[in-house]
């Protein structure tokens, strides 16, 4: 009893009382695109790159491949990029992902007012990992943790597909479970929306080229959320599902 | 060769024995107590169907010995896993991935079924067993929470189970196949994913077999950081898994308690690092890892410096508050209840079907690589935690175990090496026809890496081997007998990576 109370006190409140306001001490997320000039025909970050998340000419970096493992910093001799410790980068479009030099400051995510006046004040997730790595999954699963305490905006993950509003989908989508993703969305009653949590599930990320894989779930159901990571940082995927829900 | 991590044998120093010989000698090893460390096959050159099949022993002094021989898949050879169960997650991979023929093997199940879809899955059926009381419960592959996908069949006496069959190959991305396609020092991201909650494991086991392949060494301070966020890595992952054993039977002070601690473990990686995950941290010849150290580009010039200092504070915090709940923890009538005497695997069991590990040392196994790594932890020894009773209780007193003396380790180290910065050094060709095993000793268990050269110093096969590949089927043995409702916390209590079997 005694020790109880202990480890209570010592906890003191670990609850983050304004996500939207919570800083990731050194988080390496948003990409920051410099102004610096590049050195003619250089192209090293994009060959460092291991998703091919970067083009050139002009510069483009998309944050639905990059896996954020700084490859590119590492070869680029000019200091074109650097990242912030900043979490807000979902979107609702696919292209939005993309960073354009010039560009890249804008929140592409636009509330939902269909989704907001269903889903507003109540959500339940159903989530399926097609490969994931477990590093999405861990993630996801911080959100129910007293520090984020996801369940604070009445979004809960349920434990049936048949109980859920979304589907957020992890992984790069494997060939083995094709089906039961199908069979996993098909018994989601609707309204309905689906959630593409992480560059796996987003691009294929490191896995697109893989024979192992099968996509083409994801051509017949779009996503209407995009949280880009590898693993996404739980404050991404608040912002994002906040946002497009316009809850405050 | 050998260095800290890895070990490196010249293919052309290997014999390569006939197949009699070759089985004779794996066997008369294994008679004399030798244990598998892996065994693999990967095609022999071009425009035959041979298979080179590589297996490695390790007797009690960690001695290894490399048996090596070439197979025509179609005539095969005699089982080994009826005598030595340890081998059976080998020979169903061998017979899986390449055809080879091996008699008498009781149950050559596929290991994960690769890209085979629900038709390759349905042509291999469960066990089944018949009676008036039996009953049979299909769970999976999407389970009820948020992780990772896998099929289990149970087979039931009532409530009791009489057999578990477990169904991988859900999460099967073609990783061995990727990791031939780009070039062999540029995969640290791809490694990194292999199972995202051991990156830190699998990426060092990498870059080991790297350095070695390019006769690198690096220093104590590169060996200290990765230290330190293997031991991170460690830690974390022991609370998330007593957090939700605890969550499981209900003793929701351990599930809140161990959760937010967990946090604390992570954001410290993310402090050295940028990520939760320790990704980023780890690369052949380098590191991405810095305390004390000098800004590095990667973030704002803003970005605040991990100082030495905080990372003492966060290390004292663990400490201090992990020894509280562990001790509610202990002290809790029904935790006890719930955990001891169920999903027991005896020391016996546990050696004869060859598990690694964390699982391996509950059942009073003291095998732990890292005694015998060398690098920082001859700087810096670390004892095995072992257990020996077996059962979910055992496994999380280990895991308790586990965690203060890794959190002793890292204060001890960062006390020698309290500054370091990230750095790249250079790595060149990679010597020719070589094999290099690199071995990790990762949170669940030994990570095992092999990277074989060919004649032109570029990779000719990788064989990845997560711990959860040798100790799924500890998995299925610790539920049989106890009850159904009994499952999750043993499931929970090895805590194994699905994608890290099904690769």
């Amino acid at each position: 009893m005694f020790e109880s109370l202990r480890v209570r006190a010592s906890q003191g409140t670990q609850y983050i009382t304004d996500l939207r306001k919570a800083e990731p001490r050194g988080f390496r997320g948003r990409p920051r695109i410099a102004p610096a000039p590049c050195e003619e025909g250089c192209d090293a970050c994009a060959s460092a790159c291991p998703t091919g998340a970067i083009t050139l000419d002009p510069f483009r970096l998309d944050l639905g491949k990059c896996v954020f493992c700084a490859e590119c910093v590492e070869a680029c001799p000019a200091g074109k990029i650097t990242f912030a410790e900043e979490p807000r980068m979902g979107a609702t479009t696919r292209e939005a992902l993309v960073l354009v030099e010039g560009r890249e400051g804008t929140n592409p995510i636009e509330v939902s007012q269909k989704l907001r006046k269903v889903f507003g004040r109540s959500l339940r997730l159903r989530q399926v990992s097609a490969g994931g790595c477990n590093g999405c999954e861990l993630e996801l699963n911080a959100l129910g943790n007293v520090n984020f305490d996801l369940q604070r905006f009445g979004i809960e993950w349920v434990a049936s597909p048949r109980h859920a509003d979304a589907l957020v989908l992890s992984g790069p989508l494997t060939k083995n479970m094709a089906d039961a993703v199908r069979l996993a969305w098909d018994a989601m009653p609707a309204p309905r929306f689906l959630v593409a949590f992480g560059a796996c599930a987003i691009s294929g990320g490191l896995y697109a080229s893989a024979p192992a894989i099968d996509r083409a779930f994801l051509e017949d159901v779009a996503p209407s959320l995009y949280v880009p990571g590898c693993p996404p940082h739980p404050l991404t995927f608040v912002h994002a599902i906040l946002d497009l829900l316009g809850v405050h | 060769m050998r260095s800290a991590n890895a070990w490196v044998v010249s293919a052309d120093e290997l014999t390569i024995l006939d197949s009699h010989a070759w089985r004779e000698g794996l066997e008369s090893a294994l008679r004399q107590g030798a244990r598998p460390l892996i065994m693999y096959g990967r095609p022999a050159d071009a425009g035959t169907a041979a298979v080179v099949v590589t297996a490695v022993v390790e007797d009690s002094g960690a001695r290894r010995t490399v048996l090596r021989t070439v197979l025509d898949p179609y005539v095969g050879y005699h089982a080994l896993t009826a005598e030595f169960a340890a081998m059976h997650c080998f020979e169903r991979e061998l017979h899986e991935q390449h055809g080879v023929r091996i008699a008498g093997h009781p149950w050559l199940k596929p290991v994960r079924f690769e890209h085979t879809r629900a038709a390759g899955r349905d042509a291999y059926a469960f066990h089944e067993i018949k009676g008036k009381e039996v009953h049979e419960v299909a769970v999976g592959p999407i389970h009820a929470g948020v992780i990772e996908p896998g099929s289990f069949r149970f087979m039931c006496l009532g409530e009791r189970v009489h057999h578990l069959e477990i169904h991988l190959g859900y999460q099967h991305r073609g990783v061995e196949a990727l990791l031939l396609a780009r070039d062999p020092r540029q995969l640290a991201p791809l490694v990194e994913t292999i199972a995202g909650d051991t990156s830190v494991g699998h990426t060092w086991a990498y870059c080991a077999a790297i350095e070695a392949l390019a006769r690198v060494e690096v220093g104590l301070e590169i060996e200290a950081a990765r230290g330190v966020m293997l031991e991170l890595e460690r830690i974390a992952m022991h609370l998330g898994g007593l957090g939700g054993m605890s969550g499981d039977i209900g003793f929701l002070q351990g599930a809140a308690t161990y959760g937010r601690l967990r946090t604390t473990a992570i954001n410290t990686s993310m402090r050295l690092c940028g990520s939760r995950f320790g990704r980023g941290a780890i690369r052949p010849a380098g590191s991405g890892t810095r305390l004390e150290g000098r800004p590095t580009g990667l973030r704002d010039v803003a970005e605040a410096l991990f100082t030495l200092a905080e990372l003492r504070s966060n290390i004292a915090l663990l400490s201090e508050d992990v020894a509280i709940i562990n001790e509610c923890f202990i002290a809790a009538g029904t935790v006890r209840h719930r955990l001891q005497g169920v999903g027991t695997v005896t020391g016996e069991l546990a050696k004869e079907v060859g598990l690694v590990g964390m699982a391996a040392r509950a059942s009073g196994i003291a095998r732990d690589l890292r005694p015998v790594a060398g690098g920082i932890y001859r700087e810096h020894p670390i004892e095995p935690s072992v257990e020996t009773s077996g059962d979910c209780w055992a496994r999380a007193r280990l895991r308790m175990d586990e965690i203060s003396r890794s959190l002793v380790w890292i204060a001890a180290a960062t006390e020698s090496h309290p500054r370091w910065e990230p750095t790249r050094g250079k790595i060149g060709p990679l010597a020719p026809r070589q094999l290099a095993i690199g071995t990790i000793e990762g949170w669940r268990g030994e990570v095992v890496h092999v990277l074989e050269t060919g004649s032109d110093g570029s990779l000719v096969h990788y064989k990845v081997q997560d711990p959860s590949f040798r100790n799924w089927m500890g998995v299925a043995l610790a539920v049989r007998d106890n009850e159904i409702s009994d499952f999750p916390i043993c499931n929970k209590s090895f805590d194994l990576s699905y994608c890290g079997n099904d690769l």
